[in-house]
């Protein structure tokens, strides 16, 4: 076991554990913000930079600070390490930069787009950056890839992040999707235009921090945030079949996988589960599903009201026998 | 308890003979009537005379058109999240080939609702639109017989090519408010 002091807040963990995911056990005022890091996939993380920390004192051993931020997806801990993150000016002025970078290239067409509302770059934009852009150029193009009749690729939007190649290496059996060229010119693509026909493929759709990679059965159907999410499962002998369906009215419109409160995926589901069963009489429906109280997707839904507590029975002390006689 | 010093006694006196004549009361009376005959009046005598709106006043919506006359709307459903009376709602298509010259851009709203009897008329749909689509106008909603009429769709909401509504005042004002 290592402690480890974050913005302050002293925790133990054990040995070999990343700054990320320490912070994440503190809760989610101290955790970095990720865009590429994803905790079930491995060896994602270390693209984006959002993530980028402060370490001020690097262990009890050698207390010297480490040079320059560092990214806390890749970053292990030691015992006694202080670690800046909100609380360092540095930290913040760089996640401002990262965030500028991210979006010189990235379209800004939110009204379009069916990932707004869930979308992490749009958190990750609103909390960290700023609200004008400096440059001039033109934003980069692409000639349209169609990798299939159930998912749609917009790469304009694409942040690099690597995590729908990572499904395909680490979910899929068979990869033919990834990244071509280099630099700048990158580009997620299926190689030759091959379509992406596996069980598991809906998966990057889930893991796609923006809206690059959507559904196709659910283009343009409606807003995320017009739409209830619902947690249902249903028999399937290729995944666990654990899903959120995404209610209109009595329709649904959509199926994806759990997510957590890191907005990460809990457990992959197969495309069985997510394209082909669009009808209520094919689920078991749960509950609500748990949503940030602060997300668009919760407005005007009221399950999550809470009550104001009795002003007379807590916090007016009853009148005793004796007073009650006076 | 006494609230205020205006309470009067209420006093059975006799009347002076002044009093018991009436005519002062009368002419008294009458003077007041007269003299608000000479004053300026509060009405006006619509549809003949209209009254000037201010340059924000929040009336019928509009859904505008760019200068190529393409429609602005992308139905990205902010105003109608936005709507606290939830007055407003639509549905999403894609635009195909060769509509190019009917809609900005590839995604546009195939159906546009406002039930105008829901809407209170804050103009939060006009502040909450990122893409310039829809405005309060001056124009008064119209009468009807039936309550149905009044749920607006694309026909009456988006303006005519060959009527176009200026809003030019309205952009100028909220962009002093924002800046």
């Amino acid at each position: 076991m290592a402690k480890v002091t974050i913005d302050g807040i002293e925790i133990e963990v054990p040995e070999g554990t990343t700054i990320l995911q320490a912070a994440r056990l503190i809760g989610p005022e101290v955790a970095p913000p990720a865009m590429c890091y994803h905790s079930k996939l491995k060896t994602s993380g270390g693209y984006c930079r959002t993530c980028l920390v402060e370490v001020t004192k690097g262990s009890e051993k050698d207390p010297r600070p480490m040079p320059k931020l560092v990214p806390s997806c890749r970053t292990t801990i030691m015992d006694g390490m202080e670690v800046g993150n909100k609380s360092s000016a540095k930290v913040v002025e760089a996640r401002k930069g990262v965030v500028e970078f991210l979006l010189l290239n990235h379209p800004l067409d939110c009204p379009i787009c069916d990932q707004a509302g869930e979308c992490h770059l749009q958190d990750l934009s609103y909390e960290n950056g700023t609200a004008k852009t400096r440059t001039d150029f033109e934003r980069r193009t692409f000639n349209k890839i169609d990798i299939g009749s159930k998912i749609q690729l917009h790469m304009t939007r694409c942040i690099l992040c690597y995590r729908c190649v990572k499904v395909a290496d680490q979910i899929t059996d068979k990869r033919i999707h990834g990244v071509l060229n280099r630099g700048e010119a990158s580009e997620i693509s299926t190689y030759i235009e091959n379509v992406v026909e596996n069980d598991f493929s809906g998966n990057v759709i889930d893991v796609c921090p923006v809206g690059a990679l959507t559904d196709k059965t659910f283009r343009f159907k409606s807003r995320v945030w017009f739409t209830k999410p619902m947690q249902a499962h249903r028999d399937c002998d290729k995944c666990t079949g654990k899903v959120n369906l995404w209610f209109k009215g009595e329709e649904v419109l959509r199926v994806t996988g759990r997510k957590d409160q890191w907005g990460e995926v809990e457990e992959f589901i197969c495309n069985t589960c997510r394209f082909d069963k669009k009808k209520t009489s094919d689920w078991t429906v749960e509950k609500p599903a748990p949503i940030n109280h602060h997300s668009v997707i919760s407005a005007n839904h009221y399950e999550v009201f809470v009550k104001p507590t009795e002003f007379k029975l807590n916090v007016v002390k009853p009148l005793s026998i004796e007073e009650k006689a006076n | 308890m006494q609230l205020t010093n205006r309470a009067q006694q209420v006093v059975q006196k006799e009347m002076t003979l002044a009093e018991r004549l009436y005519l002062p009361a009368i002419f008294a009376g009458l003077s007041i009537t007269i003299k608000h005959l000479f004053k300026k009046k509060a009405t006006l005598k619509y549809p003949e005379v209209k009254r000037e709106f201010a340059p924000v006043y929040r009336g019928q919506h509009v859904l505008k058109r760019d200068a190529e006359g393409r429609e602005n709307c992308t139905a990205c459903g902010l105003c109608a999240v936005s709507c606290p009376a939830e007055a407003i709602t639509m549905d999403a298509a894609e635009r195909k080939a060769g509509e190019e010259h009917l809609y900005r851009e590839e995604k546009y709203a195939a159906k546009y609702e406002i039930n105008m009897l829901r809407c209170i008329y804050c103009g939060l749909c006009e502040e909450a639109c990122p893409k310039d689509a829809i405005y309060l106008t001056d124009r008064i909603v119209a009468s009807e017989f039936t309550r149905g009429k009044f749920v607006y769709g694309k026909d009456v909401l988006v303006e005519k090519m060959d009527d176009r509504i200026d809003v030019s005042q309205r952009k100028k004002h909220y962009s002093i408010v924002n800046n």
